[in-house]
Formats: structure tokens, sequence, C-alpha cells
């Protein structure tokens, strides 16, 4: 295949970035999005000239660290796809490919296409998890889940934190990865005594960080390759008002 | 007891001694922990411990000692140690529970795990991460990890490779993502609660020696190039394997050896490289341009049958009737039959692809077909068990697995090989304790499946809290401080290697070399091997990394992000442990597990252990570039007799 890229260069956050346009030859149908970017980046380099910075790593869709905008959309055109996990053959010879990072507010882009997502983390360190220290569980058996219950709480906690549902949302809104922790801790009987603290603390922190607020695009729902549904969202909401309403304040 | 009295680069073979307490094997971990010494809960705070790696066994030690009280400071290279590479593990995670009633007990899940490692695995360890294995799952529960569960609410169970009960605990297909996110999460909520401080794109680059002990760790921060230097009073390596010494491998593309090589240099023995885990079934190459290959779980091989036609004719999959198949496991293995260790599986399927009855357009796969499990439990069943694993599938071939079968064949996927360590988990050298993939402990010569998630989490979470904190309790009153001389010259040492890179102005480009020499040794230390090959490959590596040096081209600068500068020095460790595997498989003149030497199988083509000469661990001494020097633990096996695996 041949293919003419418009991939967006910036040096540091700092700079104001600009997209460089690269045509690109031999181009095998069966190579992935990220294997035709290092084939860009091999020539690059052969060539002396600095290769296009991306995050990436397991190339599976499931680490989460590969986070493009292709062709305006978050991951590609592909549903419920990564862009490690989309190959080439789902386009066309001779197509104009335009790349770009993640565009958010909070998440900062650090060089080309890499961005600082430690935002994520925050949100996660203010009270996405199960508060028990190693060695004070009780037999797993103890206490039955349900199927039912267990298998939404899979399906909520399969989230990868890679952002797309940021950068796809015209705010620029965090909930769908909030919602997903908070869904998936809210889910098991194991996340109850902490829930209400938990669904404070993390929609706090995520408005500290400068998220956007939720308006109900559900861009965030298409655009995120795990199929994670928009009803946590409206789960988090409730959660949040009702701990509200108990007179939860954040703590840390 | 212990070889810390050793000089590192020590020219004479030694026996190493890994302090094995003495006893019953059921008493030996129970009374050494009545003997390890503690620090007081209002002395913790007076040690930092440094954690590098963040995946199942790192986040979970870091965790747990920043909730014991010690400060800790954890290392990831990734943008956030949520991406560690357990997070890909697929399949499942075993337990002794016996929750299904079939005789599961620790004592099977031991004696599963050194028969199927080819009795080449310490005894003692592996006793303690099947009784560890229970604690896990509780652990696990507890942290919210919404494992598989039948309707009653109780967890469910699956069947594994090489062994005869269903002890595997799983979540879907992503068992790997949803353990690592409880330790992560456990992780999160420590740096919170400012125990553990978190360094993430930072990678280590060195570790600090003062005083012949592990002292500190010299790291580059991958945004700025900054290099700098942190103290501890103990280091914690927990940075996985090196499959991708093969180039082409199941792990994710930042995986490397450079903090385990790095240690190693400076005097950590590194043992068994030669073991490496070639896993059956994966995603055949398809191209040149390929960085990957993708592993399909082994659960697969619970519903799916393995075959190759028995002519070599090219017909589509569906066209071949039943007569002309070839279910080469079933047939060699009746009793194991699909589920015989990976090892086992590997070998058969290129032994069956060389002999041209190889499937695909490159003729380079045999089938994983559902054909019959889809018929007897209808397609929904099948989906619900794999449907993520079929979608993935589908997206990498642009082929539909419920239609026709899977291709698969055997890549690169874990590696058994790693740094030496005692029973405690500390190397020889002195306050270097080594974790999860990274050392060499429990798997012996070949990994069971869904035993990697279990021995991250048993040395996280159960065993290293324990034997750090014994190792600290002779430090207190020592003061951590990067003020020795050895931190200043350990930064310029790193600061000039990266350098040197910058300064070759060669004409090929890091990825091309790495591609070499994953093709070398692919070719002659993987799924076989000889002694020729293996000498002809020594060779083949030395001058490759002559050229290395002469020839590489990073472009950029040291001060700023620069991802290939970061792979020119992973590739380099590369080159050395490259070397250092093919001499590991030389010296070994016996088959066992993954290691199949072709001058020693049976009569049927299995693996030919020499018990009376090779049941020793090769704990291999770095000697500044000059071939290493073996030290060899010996092999006990008090509890299990030594035989001929036997799947049939």
């Amino acid at each position: 295949m041949n293919l003419t890229l418009k991939v967006w260069r910036q040096e540091n956050a700092q700079d104001a970035g600009r997209f460089e346009e690269h045509q690109l030859s031999d181009v095998s149908a069966d190579s992935s999005f990220l294997e035709m970017l290092d084939q860009l980046n091999e020539r690059l380099e052969s060539a002396g000239e600095s290769p296009v910075v991306f995050d990436h790593d397991c190339r599976e869709g499931i680490c989460g660290a590969c986070g493009l905008m292709i062709n305006g959309q978050a991951h590609g055109h592909r549903a419920r796809t990564t862009a490690c996990q989309l190959h080439m053959r789902e386009f066309s010879d001779g197509e104009t490919i335009t790349i770009e990072p993640w565009r958010s507010g909070s998440f900062p882009v650090m060089r080309d296409l890499m961005v600082d997502r430690s935002a994520f983390d925050r949100i996660i360190q203010s009270g996405g998890f199960i508060s028990v220290n190693t060695g004070s569980a009780p037999e797993a058996n103890l206490i039955p889940v349900p199927k039912e219950k267990s298998d939404a709480a899979f399906d909520a906690a399969t989230c990868i934190g890679c952002g797309a549902c940021v950068a796809q949302c015209p705010n620029g809104a965090a909930q769908l990865f909030t919602a997903a922790k908070v869904g998936h801790l809210g889910a098991v009987p194991q996340g109850d005594p902490e829930a209400d603290q938990r669904v404070v603390n993390m929609v706090e922190q995520m408005q500290e960080e400068g998220f956007g607020s939720c308006t109900n695009h559900r861009e965030c729902e298409a655009a995120c390759p795990k199929g994670i549904s928009i009803s946590w969202i409206a789960g988090l909401n409730r959660g949040y008002l009702k701990a509200k309403l108990r007179g939860v304040d954040r703590r840390s | 007891m212990m070889s810390s009295s050793l000089d590192p680069s020590s020219q004479t073979s030694v026996v190493l001694d890994p302090a094995v307490p003495t006893g019953p094997i059921e008493k030996q971990w129970d009374e050494h922990r009545r003997q390890l010494r503690m620090v007081a809960p209002n002395n913790r705070r007076k040690f930092d411990v440094i954690v590098v790696g963040s995946g199942l066994a790192g986040a979970s030690c870091a965790a747990t000692l920043g909730e014991q009280g010690y400060n800790v400071k954890c290392f990831c290279f990734q943008d956030s140690p949520r991406r560690a590479h357990s997070i890909a593990a697929q399949g499942g995670i075993n337990a002794a529970k016996n929750y299904q009633n079939d005789g599961d007990s620790a004592y099977r899940l031991f004696y599963d795990t050194i028969k199927g490692g080819d009795f080449r695995s310490r005894e003692s360890n592996v006793w303690r991460l099947a009784e560890a294995s229970v604690n896990i799952i509780d652990q696990a529960v507890a942290q919210g990890v919404p494992f598989a569960r039948e309707y009653g609410g109780m967890l469910e169970n699956r069947s594994f490779g090489g062994v005869q009960v269903s002890r595997t605990f799983y979540a879907r297909g992503q068992t790997g993502q949803q353990l690592l996110l409880g330790a992560y999460q456990a992780l999160a909520r420590q740096i919170a609660a400012g125990t553990v401080e978190m360094f993430t794109r930072t990678e280590m680059l060195d570790v600090v020696v003062v005083n012949g002990r592990a002292s500190g760790i010299v790291v580059r921060d991958l945004r700025t190039g900054v290099v700098s230097s942190h103290a501890g009073h103990a280091v914690v390596l927990a940075t996985g394997g090196y499959s991708n010494v093969y180039y082409l491998s199941t792990n994710a593309m930042g995986c490397n050896v450079t903090a385990a090589w790095r240690a190693h240099r400076k005097g950590a023995y590194f043992a068994n490289p030669c073991y490496t885990q070639i896993h059956p079934t994966c995603i055949p190459q398809s191209a040149e341009h390929q960085s990957k290959l993708t592993l399909m779980s082994e659960s697969l091989r619970n519903d799916g049958r393995i075959w190759v036609p028995k002519d070599s004719r090219g017909r589509h999959p569906v066209d071949v009737p039943e007569a002309e198949r070839d279910y080469y496991l079933e047939r060699k293995y009746p009793s194991f039959g699909n589920l015989v260790p990976r090892d086992v599986a590997s070998r058969n399927a290129k032994t069956v692809v060389d002999r041209e009855q190889g499937v695909g357009p490159l003729k380079n796969g045999v089938y994983l077909d559902f054909a019959d499990a889809i018929g007897r439990l209808g397609q929904d069943a099948i989906e619900a068990r794999y449907g993520n694993l079929f979608e993935m599938y589908e997206r990498i071939t642009g082929e539909n697995p419920y239609q026709s079968p899977m291709r698969i064949y055997p890549a690169p996927h874990y590696t058994m090989g790693g740094l030496w360590v005692d029973y405690n988990l500390m190397s020889n050298l002195e306050g270097l304790f080594v974790l999860g993939e990274a050392n060499f402990s429990d798997h012996g010569a070949n990994r069971l499946g869904a035993s990697a998630l279990m021995q991250g989490l048993a040395d996280g979470y159960f065993i290293a809290p324990y034997t750090v904190a014994n190792y600290l309790a002779g430090r207190l009153g020592e003061t951590a401080s990067t003020s020795d001389q050895a931190f200043v010259e350990t930064e310029r040492a790193v600061s000039d290697r990266s350098e040197r890179y910058l300064s070759c102005s060669g004409s090929r480009t890091v990825d091309s070399f790495h591609r070499e020499l994953g093709r070398i040794v692919w070719d002659e230390c993987g799924m076989s091997r000889t002694a020729a090959g293996l000498e002809q490959a020594i060779g083949r590596i030395r001058s490759l990394h002559q050229e290395y040096h002469s020839d590489v081209k990073v472009v950029g600068s040291a001060d700023a992000i620069n991802q290939s500068l970061e792979r020119a020095g992973r590739v380099e460790d590369f080159f050395e442990l490259a070397e250092l595997m093919c001499r590991d498989a030389l010296d070994r003149n016996e088959s066992a597990g993954g290691h199949f030497r072709e001058e020693h199988q049976t009569e049927e083509g299995e693996a030919q252990r020499d018990d009376e000469n090779y049941s020793y661990v090769s704990a291999w001494a770095w000697n500044n570039g000059e071939p290493a020097t073996l030290h060899k633990e010996p092999l006990e096996f008090d509890v299990v007799r030594p035989s001929q695996r036997s799947y049939k």
C-alpha cells in the first residue's frame, strides 16, 4: 500500500506544534497501525531525522499505552479496537491518514504523539481501591458473589486506562474512566464499605484535574476500545449525589 | 551459610548454598518465618526500600512494604505502573484451593510444578509457592478482582496444561489485567498514603554497590534525560523476563533485561539463562515487518483440538476429511492429549512443521480447531469462554476462527532463567532481592501455565515482605545516602554509555541490529539446540556485537525524550545476554524442559535429562566481557524422585 501520512510533530509541551507530511510506500496490509509507524520511523532514523515519538507497549490491546487520534477518531475507525490492534487492511491504498495525539488540557502533549496521562493515576490514588492490607483477607469463598454482579464488575473493570474516552469527548470529560472504576468496585460486596467515600473522592479529584463535564454526547462509549457502557456514568452520578446527600465530604 | 563472601568476579567455580531451611519440607517456611528477624513498626520508617518494576511482583511488594510502614520508592519505565506487562497475561492463576474437590492439595501443585519443570527447580521454593497460592486468591478477591464465578456465587476454575485437576482461577481471558489492577490499586493507595513514592517513565540503568552491598540505583528520567541516584537500604528488582532477546516474542515492546543485566554486571549471578519458554499457542508470523507475536491463551487448548493434515497438499482445512487429519498430541499423549505441558506441545508443533505438514500461507503453523467444541457446546458457550481471544485473532489475521480453525505456532513467551536468588529471594549480591520472572527460582526448565501470576504475587505479597524485613533488621542505624563516590562514578558511567551510542554515527538502526540478533538466537538457541549451532551462534553474536559498537545509528540527544536511545542500551544488554544463553545451553549437555539439545532425546523424541551430571542450577558470574564463570547450585530432591516425564 502507498499512504500519505499527516503526522503531528511537537518538540515539547511549550512548542506550538505542526503537521508534517510523509509519503510511505510498500506498507503491508497485514501490518498493524503501529508497525506502519515503525516503518516510517525506521526510514526517518536511517535518514538521520528524528523519529515520531508515541507511547506503545503490549501491542495486544490491553496495556492501554497507545493512543492516537486517527483521522479524528480515537484509536481509528474500527469499533472496540486499540490503535495497536488496528491493521492496515482497514485502510485503502493511496489514502491520506491524519495522526494526532490525544487532545485534552488534562493530558498535556509531551512530544509528538505522546501525552501525559498521570491525571488518571491520581484519580485512582484518590480512592480507586479497596482498602485491604496484604494478609488481612478472609477465605475467598466466604462471601458468595452472584455471577451477574461479578460479570458486571468485570465489564467495568476491563477499562485499560488509555484515555480514548477523554480524547473523543467534545468536553474532554473523564466520566467514563472514573465511572468504570467506581462501578467495578461498587459491583462487588467487598467494595461496599468505602463506596460513598470512594465516589466523592474520585469525582472531586477528577474535577480538580481539570477534565470537562459530561453532557451525554456518548462519544466516549463509541470510542472505548473495551466497549464500556455509559450506563456506568449514570451509576456514578447517582452514587455521587447520594453520598453528598448523606453529607460525605472528600477525605484523603 | 550464604555466598555473600564471594568475590563476584571470582574465576573459580564455587558451590552455591541457597540457605534452604532444614526439616520436613511442609514445615520449612513456617519454621523459617519464626526465625527471621523483624523490624518494629516504629523503626520501619527509618528504612528506604527501592523497588524496580511495577508488575505483579513489584507492585505487590511495594504496596505491601508500604502498608507495613517502610519508605518505598517504586520505579517503572512506563507512563503508569498499570501498564507493566503482567497486564497482558491471559489465562489464569493456579491455587491449590481444591474447590472442585478433585483431589488437589499443596502437594499436588508442588508435584505438578516440579515435574512440569523437568526436575530442575528447587523443591523448597516450589513447596512454599504452592502453600502461598491459596492466600493470593483470598487477597485478590478481597481487593475486588472479578474472577469468574458459578451461578451460586462461588469461584469457578478451569484446567491448564500439564495437570489433571482444575485449579486455575481466571477472569475471562484477562486474568493478568485484573490481578495487576488489584496490585496497582493497592499500590495507588500507598502512594496516596505517602508510604510509596512512585517514579514513572524512569528507567533503572545501574545498581550501585557500596562495601559489597546493593545500596541504591542510578536511573534516567525518560522525559528529561536527567540521570540521578537513589539510595536504599535494600534494592528489589521485579523487572520481568528477557524473551525480547529473540526480537519477536509475545512480550511487550518495552520488556527488557537491562535492570537484571546491569545488576549481573555488578556481581549478581545470572542463573539458567538457556531455560526459555516457547509458548505453543501463538499466531504465526505473517511477514518481515512484524514487531511482535501475539499469544492465544493456553486455555484454548481445553476446547480446541490441534491437528495438521497428514499430507502437504495445502487444502482448506474444512476440506480435509477426518481420516486425513493427524491429531498428533491426542495420538501421542492419550492421557493429557492437547493439554500436555508447553514445551512438549511446542516441540511437537515444530516437528510437524519441519516435516512440511505446516499450514497457512507460509506453512508455518498448525491448526487449533474448535469445530467439535462448537458442535458440542454451541457457539455461544465458546464465545462466552474465549470471545475476546477469538476477536483478537480475527483482528490480527483477518480470519474468522468460528468458521475455520485458528492457525498457531510456538513463540518466545517467558523465561525461566533469571538472576540467581537464595531461599530468601536475595541474590548473591547482598541487599539485592529479585522477584517474579526476573529471578530463576521456581519453574525449573519449563513453567506450567497459570503459574507466572502465582509466582509474581507470591514473591511480592507473601515472601519478600518477610525476607526483606529480615535483611533490614540487620541494617538498623545505617543511613541510606547517595554520598558515596560509587554513586558519582556509576552516574558517570551511565551518561558515558548514552554518549557512546549518540556519538557512534553509524549506518544501521538499533532495531535492525535487534532483528538480526533475534534471528540468530531463535535459530540456534530457540526450540531446539545443537552444540555446533550454539558454538557458531556465539561467534556470530560476538561479531554482530562488535559491528553494533561501530555502526549503530542513534539520532537525537540524551537530554530529552529519545526512544531510540532507550532501545540502544537495552539491545546492547541483549547482545551480552544472548551470548551467555548460548554458553549456558552449550554447557548443559542434556535436554531438560524448554532446553532441548538435539543430541539428547529419547527414542520417541522427548527431552532426555542427565541427572547424574546436570542436576544443578547454573549460576554465571560476569567476567568483564570475557566468558562468564560457572558456579553451581546442586539440586536435591527429597520429596519427589526425578523420573522421565511422561504425559502419555
